[in-house]
């Protein structure tokens, strides 16, 4: 159980949080929303207990201020921004284990299933890698961690449509911990989550349960026809695992459930090019 | 401990990569070679030939750039961390603060020392090679001088990194305290002061309170007992201590004031924000 009590914090005169309360269950996965400014960050890092806050934040009756290794031992984080560190990832992913008390190896597994290949980046300097790759190894080191509490700031910003679904499934095999995801946009996270938080001006403005039916690792079928080949939707539409007929105009494959929005959102680029969209639900479609 | 220890290896793999290190590396490699083109070893002055002079210089030299090196670098390289994100991701995991903070302090330490370490100790095996003789004593003075010189400008540089909240501050700061501690070295300010015929105990204060001055003292003892090159600050220290009692006191008393700095350093890291 997490809970925000009265928490406010102010940096020099400005106040980013204001006396919020909150309380997050076992279980809760929160989609966590609100503008530039709103406050996500900063409620983020109390949490961690990385700023001196005025209120109170517990994690299971204790305060990640004064007792950051226990608290910290159960939450594993993903930020927005990785950090530029010069160590070789094989050294990150060493030290984060011993730290945590995990397995390099169980972090190197997700990462593999993320699409890294460890052989060849282990000994290259984390600022040096693609920022996806990035992102995969934090994923890969947050997921790895034998942690009840998963915090992913913006987490699929910078990943592909492939490790997204990755992503996803590797979220509905943990259905049963406690998930904040920060976001500004509601799209990108809603399929994950069953409840929504709204902050605006350092107060929570909205929180409300949503509907628990989506399946994170589902699969839908998609049938994209189009008026004539066109080399860009190609280039666009092959990056999301689709493969053309011969004639270049009739697309097909599968794309992540939880991506449905934003899958929709890129072939709004090209209204003009499509004929027909066709997405069906893979387990709908069997049974 | 674990936590400490890893730390401590995690920043030495971090540093050992980043560019100031090459540099600072180099600088000090750089001098050695400098020393021997120019032949500083062949000299003789004072009635001290070989590697003796070579060191004495190499030793000035050093008092003269590593402690600039050290305070931007290390309020560079941790303001910086802080700014970049590297805080808030690396203080998420389940690390203490103390072990974060002490085992990056080690960590540092270990980085800044062995390059002006190892290139003193390349120079005397060269001299020795060449068939010059070793002044044994000499050069295990200046290694722990060079210790204590290292050690009590990081603290200064872990202090001035958590007490300023952006790097620009951090570095003005650590400049400034530079400035600060090299105009009142004996030659400069407190020259001035002793010609303003200032109190006696006032400029031995300000002296001994410096550690450049007195880094500099503990480094001209050895082959200038009377410490007549350091200047008239010399007279007083040396009455009060004694030769050996100012040897002692140049080296417990950098290692006592970066202690007590890096200690401050921690206790405004802990109170404060992290990121």
């Amino acid at each position: 159980m997490i809970e925000f009590s009265r928490l406010s914090k102010n940096f020099g005169k400005t106040r980013v949080l204001d006396q919020l309360d909150l309380t997050i269950r076992p279980g809760d996965r929160i989609a966590l929303i609100g503008s530039n400014g709103a406050g996500k960050t900063t409620l983020i890092r109390c949490l961690l207990g990385e700023y001196v806050y005025e209120g109170q934040v517990s994690v299971n009756g204790r305060s990640p201020r004064a007792h950051r290794t226990d608290v910290l031992r159960h939450i594993s984080f993903v930020p927005q921004l990785p950090p530029p560190l010069k160590i070789p990832v094989g050294i990150l992913f060493d030290y984060a284990a011993k730290i945590c008390g995990a397995n390099s190896t169980d972090m190197g597994a997700i990462g593999a299933r993320l699409g890294l290949d460890l052989d060849e980046i282990s000994n290259r300097p984390f600022v040096k890698l693609s920022g996806g790759q990035k992102q995969k190894i934090l994923i890969a080191i947050a997921m790895g961690r034998p942690a009840r509490t998963i915090i992913m700031d913006e987490p699929t910003a910078n990943l592909d449509p492939k490790a997204r679904q990755i992503l996803f499934d590797l979220m509905g095999e943990r259905l049963d911990h406690t998930m904040i995801i920060s976001s500004h946009r509601l799209e990108e996270v809603a399929a994950l989550v069953n409840r929504v938080v709204e902050l605006d001006r350092g107060k929570v403005v909205l929180d409300d349960r949503v509907e628990d039916v989506t399946d994170p690792t589902a699969r839908l079928a998609c049938t994209l026809t189009i008026k004539r080949a066109d080399a860009a939707f190609a280039k666009t539409v092959a990056e999301w695992g689709l493969a053309p007929d011969k004639s270049g105009c009739l697309w097909q494959g599968s794309i992540a459930g939880p991506d449905r929005l934003r899958f929709l959102g890129m072939l709004t680029r090209y209204a003009g090019l499509l004929c027909d969209i066709h997405l069906q639900d893979k387990k709908e479609a069997a049974s | 401990m674990k936590g400490f220890l890893h730390t401590a290896r995690l920043d030495i793999s971090e540093s050992l990569r980043a560019r100031w290190f090459l540099l600072y590396a180099l600088i000090f490699g750089a001098i050695v070679v400098i020393l021997f083109v120019f032949g500083l070893s062949e000299s003789r002055v004072r009635g001290f030939t070989g590697l003796s002079r070579l060191l004495v210089t190499y030793i000035q030299l050093t008092m003269a750039i590593m402690p600039l090196f050290v305070l931007i670098t290390t309020v560079r390289s941790l303001a910086g961390d802080r700014e970049a994100g590297v805080n808030e991701y690396m203080l998420s995991l389940p690390v203490s603060l103390g072990a974060w903070y002490w085992g990056r302090f080690v960590g540092r330490f270990v980085v800044i020392f062995l390059p002006v370490f190892v290139a003193m100790l390349g120079a005397v095996l060269w001299g020795a090679l060449k068939g010059a003789a070793v002044p044994m004593g000499q050069v295990a003075w200046y290694s722990l001088l060079l210790l204590v010189l290292s050690f009590c400008f990081l603290g200064f540089g872990f202090l001035i990194s958590a007490m300023a909240r952006t790097t620009e501050m951090a570095q003005s700061a650590a400049l400034l305290l530079w400035l600060t501690l090299l105009l009142f070295l004996d030659l400069i300010l407190l020259g001035l002061l002793i010609r303003a015929q200032a109190a006696p105990e006032l400029v031995m204060t300000i002296a001994l309170l410096n550690p450049l001055e007195v880094f500099r003292g503990g480094a001209m003892i050895l082959f200038d007992p009377q410490l007549l090159m350091l200047g008239p600050t010399a007279y007083l220290i040396l009455d009060v201590f004694g030769r050996t009692g100012f040897m002692l006191y140049s080296v417990l008393y950098p290692i006592g004031l970066g202690a007590m700095l890096a200690l401050g350093g921690f206790l405004v890291f802990k109170r404060g924000d992290y990121p």
